[in-house]
């Protein structure tokens, strides 16, 4: 036998280790960058990060693809050819900035709405709003439309906040975790975290989806539920729970608007509000006196049990409605069965099993707190059940209510914001009342009178019109969706183009590919895009668009502005925003330039701040009129939004020294933030840790972070008074009320207590034709486009077939290698097709945007994702189909606006092969601004 | 012919729980990012951008579907890497001595400088665990990050296989199974860890844990710590004549 060779096992790993924030998806985890020769060698997750704690997922390993990734924009870029045609040449920034302030000017002169400023993936809301803001258009918004918004704004009407930034399952202490949906998508590494340690513990993972990948192929048991019934079969076990008292009654009690007296005056035009005193305060019957008191009075001890009669009329609690509905026996097992595809008995026993762990294995921890009405608690008592929900369960038609079901759920086994259940995130709790209302008041040559998005809380709040129209181009805040607090990006497009509410002169967008996997009826979009009037000028005027990367989006933009990897930029993850806390801590990020591009590229932030400048919008100058901020590092720095507040809350100058929470700009702060791994935390003290919205240890906290000015406690509301203000306009009280086409959506959807109905389109179509739901979901391995340039992650995923279960397997017997047509009620496609039996046996599902236009993202036009990955965004129209009163009906939630991706239904047949292997509708090849890549790849940067 | 050490004095490897593996390839891309950039010849991949990209990767997830008679469908993921045998084919058939198995921890290696790119150990493992490298035409495979595990340059709490420190859901596990006291020879012995293809003979050092059982048929159940609900009242006044009792006597409820 040969000596054994000699090994260095002490290589030298890298020259320096430069630490920032993962941006490879939405998940925001910290990441160790290791050095060599000054450039990116590998990526590791930071261990001290409270995201991520050391883990990183394979997008976050592969961001080093995406620095090198030969789809990189390389310069501002100017339109030559057609729009849509992909012929560019490269400008100077002098000149990308005075085309863009040329065409911007003379709109905020005259018409600021006739700006549409979208923002998709963006995660400097606070920013990008501001600018929008000073600009003076009413029309901005980021993703969240097309995305969760019915998950978060279920959850902050009903409990302050939802998952995700908002919240988490107590990991530590739960027993028993049930996830519905798919939810891959957000918050990736912490839930895998979060999996790993329940499993380890024994605890039990339940997983209710219909598909049976990722999360739920871990679940100990599985419930392949038909989609768009999650409501359904979310109602049934409230049902069941109700029925068996199996309810935290002291909680509901306590810390709910269970115990909030309802005005029933049939006469009165507060009918189903609730009764407040002179102060404006929700009644409740105190238990000590028999008699009413404020909910929050001092020693006020709410009963749930008593009435209140006035006038002849018997004024109950909350809680007696929500027996009326929950013990309705539409929501029992059996009558439930056959519409979710779960057997009455599963439901029983998930029922039983959840009531079993939250209160036969309750759990106390021995720490005293005080609530808000001064009482004192010896302990903190857990209900360990616990649940997260995302993507899967919001993108209905039925999604608001849905969510508002499940968090209900959670609230009544006292599951909030307790030991084992769910708990929130700093700064969260936030109830809908501490956020601001949408604002959408134009002036000319002057900003908005506040902020775009927010949350409703009665017919005055909709941004309306005096004549009724709406104000926004996305129609948000109208009555077609008036709790639309996210915008509507998806209905931006096709508004515009048709004119309706009216047309604009510039579409300005950052960081969404609208004219590919984001967009609905994506074919239609790319016409829209290119489409020309009668005088041969485009029906969308003027489009900007900013993005780093040669997406498809690129090609339709008469002038892109490029912008930097998040490798080599500025951001703030920021409080203000969309923060990164942990339930134990709050928290915020920044990135910085690990290194320096090397092109003529620029974060897009940094060119809103020059931008803003040579608009003179409020903010972005100075008294003498020169520019504010040099670029996005100076705006975090120095940007105050309240007096002691700015993006970052981590080293702020206070008088001695820095502090964490408010303070007055510091000049270092950022190089506080590296030298400190990229992030600043804070921990929760530990009384404050559980019941937050109600326990004053953390009211006094958050105050001093900086959350909030003053403590304000408030209580969960699965009574949503909003929704019954609509409402109550839809039976003809108050001055704004529904036009009539909608009175009888308004009132059927908008029921303060959560409900379910079917998904709005199942009554439109012949469900016995479309009787197939057609679904998708991201990889966890990439995000949405990003991932198809990345050399790494598209040989993990580069193609997707449709994913068929096995009785529609069998039934039209296909074999391997076949391929489908599908057709929905708009469009239909031509794909391969695949078996899967841990499958809903009605769903099909594919991958999402995966499939590619060819001549994007620097692929070789007959690279794997441009033949056999395909979208199923061509079957699914942005409007449902026509009800023939001449009317466009978005295809969204009609509360929320959410896009209802997966309310699809499609027909399948078996088809011939199409020519050349290729899926069809086959878009022609766009001409690059780039060239393709490199034959071959050896990425070793070090000797 | 190359021989393999009569003993190892370790038996370094690897413990994957495919109860809790979601099957996010978070190993596969850590691995071929410290890899490429580490140990030997970086990782290539061919057409990166084109029709078909194929590139060298030392841990692969492959996701089965399994079919139980009376129960729903599920679906394993199941990552794969060298397996560290304990009589490796991939070493005994190697021509030139550059396959060998270290004495010092029972690691599986290739010495780059002395192997020609025959190709035979990637024949012989029946595993598939080895890949040519199509651009520098020598054998790579996982060498379970012997420039990290001891690497005195890596903070101590950094010093194990890229893989594992990156797995999100805490799926791996590394150690050594020649310590019965170890973590993994612990987790081996609790959680009944199985070796792949035993019949091969191979003596695989690394184990898997096999998936709990799963949705397991309750209809039967006389559970007496979870029985089925016993309703209080079936309409809403019937309730609420029950609440009145319930706040006194419910768990929660007023005392």
């Amino acid at each position: 036998m040969k000596d054994q060779p000699i090994l260095d096992t002490s290589p030298k790993v890298s020259d320096e280790v430069r630490k920032t924030t993962c941006y490879m998806c939405a998940c925001r985890c910290g990441i160790n960058v290791h050095m060599k020769d000054g450039k990116v060698a590998y990526i590791e997750g930071n261990k001290d990060h409270p995201v991520n704690q050391g883990v990183l997922c394979a997008k976050g390993s592969a961001g080093i693809m995406q620095v090198n990734a030969p789809s990189r924009l390389k310069a501002p870029l100017k339109r030559v050819g057609p729009r849509g045609s992909g012929e560019f040449e490269e400008i100077s920034w002098d000149e990308a900035l005075d085309i863009a302030t040329g065409l911007l000017k003379p709109i905020r002169e005259k018409h600021p709405e006739k700006l549409a400023f979208f923002t998709g993936r963006d995660q400097s809301q606070s920013f990008t709003s501001m600018w929008a803001q000073g600009f003076g258009t009413p029309n901005y918004a980021a993703h969240g439309g097309f995305c969760s918004v019915n998950m978060a704004a279920a959850g902050i009407y009903t409990m302050g906040g939802a998952f995700w930034e908002f919240g988490q399952p107590d990991w530590d202490h739960t027993k028993m975790f049930l996830l519905f949906g798919v939810a891959e998508d957000h918050d990736s590494n912490p839930i895998k975290m979060g999996i790993g340690k329940i499993k380890k513990r024994g605890a039990r993972v339940v997983g209710i989806n219909p598909i049976r990948t990722g999360y739920n192929a871990v679940a100990d048991d599985w419930f392949g539920i038909t989609p768009g019934t999650d409501g359904l079969l979310i109602m049934a076990l409230i049902h069941e729970l109700f029925k068996a008292g199996k309810l935290d009654l002291d909680y509901l009690a306590r810390f709910t608007n269970a115990s909030c007296l309802v005005n029933e005056d049939p006469k009165s035009p507060q009918n189903g509000l609730l009764l407040r005193d002179e102060n404006g305060e929700p009644l409740v019957i105190d238990a000590n006196t028999g008699e009413r008191a404020p909910w929050n009075g001092k020693g006020v001890e709410p009963d749930l049990r008593q009435t209140y009669r006035h006038a002849g009329v018997t004024h109950r609690p909350v809680f007696h409605l929500m027996a009326d509905r929950f013990l309705d026996t539409k929501y029992a097992p059996e009558n439930v069965a056959d519409q979710t595809g779960i057997s009455a008995d599963r439901i029983r026993q998930l029922a039983a099993d959840i009531a079993h762990v939250a209160f036969d294995e309750a759990i106390e921890l021995d720490r005293e707190w005080t609530d808000f009405r001064g009482k004192k608690h010896s302990k903190m008592l857990g209900r360990p059940v616990s649940m997260h929900s995302m993507r899967g369960i919001s993108a209905h038609s039925n999604g608001f209510q849905t969510c508002r079901a499940l968090h209900t759920l959670q609230i009544i086994l006292g599951a909030v914001e307790t030991p084992g259940g769910m708990r929130f995130k700093p700064p969260y709790p936030k109830p809908a009342t501490a956020h601001p209302k949408p604002h959408g008041k134009v002036t000319p040559g002057q900003p908005l009178n506040g902020p775009h998005l927010g949350f409703t809380h009665g017919p005055e709040d909709l941004m309306l019109h005096e004549d009724g129209s709406p104000i926004r181009i996305d129609k948000a805040f109208t009555w077609e969706n008036p709790l639309s607090s996210h915008g509507m990006m998806h209905m931006v497009i096709a508004n515009a183009h048709a004119g309706d509410p009216y047309k604009i002169d510039t579409l300005f967008m950052y960081m969404a590919n609208m004219s590919w996997n984001s967009s609905m009826n994506t074919s239609a979009v790319m016409d829209m895009l290119t489409d020309k009037d009668e005088n041969g000028d485009y029906v969308i005027p003027n489009i900007i668009y900013s993005d780093a990367y040669s997406s498809e989006m690129v090609a339709f933009a008469d002038l892109v502005l490029p912008d930097t990897t998040y490798l080599e930029r500025h951001d703030c993850i920021s409080l203000l925003d969309r923060p990164i806390c942990e339930a134990d801590a709050v928290a915020d990020a920044i990135r910085w330039p690990v290194i320096e591009p090397d092109r003529d590229v620029r974060g897009f932030q940094s060119v809103l701040c020059e931008l803003g400048a040579r608009l003179d919008l409020p903010g972005f100058v100075n008294e003498d009129g020169s520019q504010k901020y040099a670029d996005y590092a100076d705006y975090i720095t120095n940007h105050m939004r309240r007096p002691g507040v700015g993006p970052l809350a981590g080293w702020r100058m206070g008088e001695n020294g820095t502090q964490g929470g408010r303070g007055e700009p510091n000049a270092s702060q950022l190089d506080n933030y590296i030298a400190n791994g990229g992030f600043w935390v804070e921990h929760v003290p530990e009384e404050a840790a559980y019941y937050k919205p109600f326990n004053m240890a953390y009211q006094d906290w958050a105050v001093k972070m900086s959350f909030y000015d003053s403590v304000q406690p408030y209580i969960f509301t699965p009574y949503v008074e909003p929704l019954r203000k609509m409402q109550l306009a839809a039976e003809g009280h108050g001055r704004v009320q529904p036009p009539d086409h909608l009175r009888q959506q308004v009132k059927e959807t908008m029921d303060p207590l959560p409900i379910w109905y079917a998904p709005l389109s199942d009554e439109m179509i012949d469900t016995t034709e479309f009787d197939v739901h057609a679904l998708t979901q991201r990889p966890m391995a990439m995000y949405h486009s990003w991932g198809t340039q990345n050399a790494w992650l598209r040989q993990i995923h580069g193609v997707n077939p449709l994913y068929v279960p096995t009785k529609i397997w069998e039934k039209h017997g296909f074999a391997d290698g076949d391929w489908a047509k599908v057709t929905s009620p708009s469009g239909v496609i031509t794909v391969p097709v695949a078996h899967m039996a841990a499958l809903n046996e009605n769903t099909v599902w594919t991958w999402n945007a995966i499939g590619k236009r060819k001549g994007a993202w620097a692929l070789d036009d007959d690279a794997q994702e441009t033949t056999k990955g395909f979208l199923l965004n061509h079957l699914i129209h942005e409007l449902l189909p026509e009800k023939g009163d001449g009317m466009r009906w978005s295809n969204s939630d009609p509360i929320t606006g959410q896009a209802a991706w997966f309310d699809l239904r499609v027909k399948i047949e078996k088809c011939v092969t199409p020519a050349g292997d290729q899926c069809q509708p086959e878009a022609p090849a766009q001409k690059a601004p780039v060239p393709k890549g490199p034959p071959t790849l050896a990425w070793k940067v070090g000797k | 012919m190359t021989t393999l050490p009569t003993s190892t004095d370790k038996k370094l490897g690897l413990v994957i729980d495919l109860d809790t593996c979601v099957g996010c390839h978070a190993c596969v891309i850590s691995c071929k990012g410290w890899n490429t950039e580490n140990y030997g010849a970086p990782l290539s991949d061919q057409d990166p951008y084109g029709a078909e990209p194929s590139g060298t990767f030392l841990n692969r997830v492959h996701s089965y579907e399994i079919q139980p008679e009376a129960a729903p469908a599920q679906l394993i993921h199941f990552p794969k890497s060298c397996l560290h045998c304990e009589d490796a084919p991939c070493v005994t058939v190697c021509p030139t001595g550059a396959s060998y198995k270290r004495v010092e921890d029972g690691i599986v290696l290739v010495n780059e400088q002395d192997c020609i790119g025959c190709g035979l150990c990637a024949w012989a493992c029946p595993y598939g665990a080895r890949e040519m490298d199509a651009t520098e035409k020598v054998m790579k495979k996982c060498t379970l990050c012997v420039d990290r595990i001891y690497n005195e340059n890596l903070p101590e709490e950094d010093r194990e296989p890229a893989c594992v420190r990156t797995c999100p859901a805490g799926a791996r596990h590394f150690g050594d199974f020649a310590d019965p006291d170890s973590n993994v020879s612990k987790l081996t012995a609790e959680r009944g860890g199985m070796d792949l293809m035993p019949e091969m003979g191979t003596k695989p050092v690394n184990k898997y844990l096999p998936p709990r059982l799963k949705d397991r048929d309750r209809s039967q159940d006389v559970d007496i710590l979870a029985p089925l609900l016993d309703p209080v009242a079936t309409e809403s006044t019937g309730f609420l004549g029950w609440l009145d009792k319930a706040l006194e006597n419910m768990p929660g409820g007023k005392t």
